[in-house]
């Protein structure tokens, strides 16, 4: 392996890493605020990117039927209690997000050619599409066992997952896609080739880690979740509610997540089912940070990302094996410096 | 005088075991009422019902509508506060963060005038404004309780609902604590206490009930229960007087 070969590895381990370093945040938030280990986090990557895909191609992805149907579930489950407590007006709004909106975006993709839309607006349109899946989701699925144990939430996890990896093979087919790139451009900096791509995949999640502190740091929606993380008897005392947290935290996590398949999607061919290998990598970025620390997290990730590199191309048959292997030695060394503690919920 | 909380035949159960059985209870607009009563008699019990914390039957009725299913969240938007005995604060958080969550229900209700209810309660806790950039779990178990009872304020409630301020604190903190608590009352604020401190209680507040085993023994005046024989023999004692000078009447 000569330097070039080495910088060209790492630039692309540093890409992946920053997508494996949203994924770890997303799971850590969604972790702390809910205590969901959220396997599907992976799937939402999947989802953004063919759901980006099928806008170029200029078909009607079936995601937005998913949204529409997720939407009459929230409805069902909501609307009674919306017209009991706050009337015609509130029950509305339930059915305006839920319903309306899913409609509004039916009918905007199917009469008006958004194919030949500029990236920005497919990507944006990808975004209104697949992040209100997240907070539905956590109403119809996590809502109803919010306060039961960790395990029974995993359990629901892994259901879950499996319907979202089902429902993508029947919207998206088997077949794999690529989109177009944001950037074409390349530049040369030294010895090294850097992609404009792997610079909006590295600025992009920059950003959006800024953005995240800056949202929990001055917010007081964010404070709230992090309140809710912190001592959940207390929030609510505030009037912070675990469903309101709960829905905030996996649209958090629904952005993140269609984010991610936005960005990899031009450099990486996202099939139906790829979003889990994805979202496990997060996971061990996360794992390496104890599901707790974010920016141990981040760090993991990077670290899980260009491990991810070098092995594949030294040993790509054993590029996985090596990277989950990687979690042994860390629940090792974890199990080995921190005290047990006692679940107390 | 107008009632801001009216609670009839409340009876709370943990499984087989009935913890509060038939309680009755009111708290008119602007009085302090406290409920005193030894350990395990179903206080704590009694604030968590009313708040919705724990599921309850009976009637209680709040600002002048009946909450048939009570919900912590609606409670709090209602104008009712729970300081609860383990004060749950957000220990990894800034006091002032604390403080600002504590307006969190108004804020989402589109009343965004944190700012200046944080100046009052600074006013009233110059402590937590010298240590408002502090992490919570960092402060002292008096200033906890301040923050605590600061963090209710922030909501701006009708009615503040206290559970044991005064416990494992110094002396010093706990006449801070009743003498606050008369502040309050001088300020609009209804409150219900719940003490095991019965003298301290007893002096601050207007009416008083007292629990025992889950039911409501006695009732009255603050004053008529503290000269009561069977009050002061069971909960106030004849050896008590350094509780007498801890005591304060908020005036």
């Amino acid at each position: 392996m000569d330097l070039e070969i080495a910088m060209l590895l790492g630039q692309d381990g540093v890409t992946n890493g920053a997508i494996y370093a949203l994924l770890a945040l997303a799971l850590v938030l969604v972790f702390a605020v809910t205590r969901v280990i959220f396997i599907p986090q992976g799937e939402f990557v999947a989802y953004g990117a063919l759901t980006l895909a099928m806008i170029e191609a200029g078909r009607l992805p079936g995601t937005v039927w998913l949204l529409l149907a997720a939407g009459v579930l929230v409805v069902a489950l909501d609307g009674l209690d919306a017209l009991r407590r706050g009337g015609v007006g509130r029950l509305m709004k339930v059915v305006g997000w839920n319903i309306v909106y899913p409609l509004a975006l039916v009918a905007l993709m199917r009469f008006v050619p958004t194919d030949t839309w500029p990236l920005a607006a497919k990507v944006a349109l990808t975004m209104a599409v697949v992040v209100p899946l997240g907070p539905m989701i956590y109403r119809v699925a996590y809502q109803p066992v919010a306060e039961a144990s960790v395990l029974i939430l995993l359990i629901v996890s892994v259901a879950v997952h499996v319907a979202m990896v089902g429902l993508a093979l029947l919207f998206f087919g088997a077949e794999g896609s690529r989109t177009s790139a944001f950037s074409d451009a390349s530049f040369t900096v030294g010895p090294m080739m850097v992609s404009g791509q792997s610079l909006w995949v590295i600025g992009t999640s920059l950003a959006l880690i800024v953005a995240l502190a800056l949202f929990f740091g001055r917010t007081i929606y964010g404070k709230a979740l992090r309140a809710t993380a912190i001592n959940r008897a207390g929030a609510r005392l505030m009037g912070i509610s675990p469903a309101l947290a709960g829905r905030l935290t996996f649209m958090l996590a629904a952005l993140i997540g269609a984010l991610s398949g936005v960005l990899i999607a031009p450099i990486a061919t996202i099939y139906y089912d790829t979003g889990f290998l994805i979202g496990l990598k997060g996971f061990v970025a996360a794992i390496i940070g104890g599901l707790a620390s974010y920016p141990i997290a981040a760090l993991g990730a990077i670290l899980v990302g260009v491990l991810e590199a070098f092995s594949s191309f030294w040993a790509s048959a054993y590029k996985e094996v090596i990277v989950f292997t990687l979690i042994i030695p860390v629940l090792v060394w974890r199990s080995l410096t921190s005290h047990h503690v006692e679940e107390d919920e | 005088m107008a009632n801001i909380l009216e609670v009839k035949d409340l009876c709370v159960s943990y499984g087989k075991v009935e913890a509060l059985h038939n309680a009755n209870l009111t708290v008119g607009e602007g009085q302090i009422v406290t409920v005193i009563g030894p350990n395990g008699a179903g206080k704590t019990t009694l604030l968590s019902a009313i708040m919705g914390v724990l599921p309850s039957r009976g009637e209680i009725s709040f600002d002048g509508s009946v909450e048939r299913v009570p919900e912590v969240e609606r409670m709090v938007s209602r104008g009712m506060n729970l300081v609860p005995e383990k004060r749950e604060l957000f220990g990894e958080m800034s006091v002032e963060d604390n403080l600002v969550l504590g307006a969190f229900q108004r804020y989402r209700m589109g009343l965004r005038d944190h700012a200046g209810t944080m100046e009052e309660v600074y006013a009233l806790f110059p402590r937590l404004k010298e240590r408002r950039s502090q992490m919570a779990g960092t402060l002292s178990g008096g200033e906890r309780q301040m923050l605590a009872v600061g963090r209710a304020l922030m909501a701006r409630p009708k009615l503040l609902m206290l559970d044991e301020p005064s416990l494992g604190l110094a002396p010093l903190i706990v006449r801070e604590i009743f003498r606050i608590i008369g502040e309050l009352r001088k300020r609009g604020v209804s409150i219900l206490l719940v003490e095991q401190n019965a003298r301290a209680a007893l002096q601050v507040a207007d009416e008083a009930y007292v629990l025992e085993t889950g039911e409501v023994a006695m009732s009255g005046p603050a004053r008529q229960l503290a000269d009561d024989p069977r009050v002061i023999e069971a909960y106030l004692g004849l050896g008590g007087k350094h509780q007498d000078r801890l005591a304060v009447t908020g005036e």
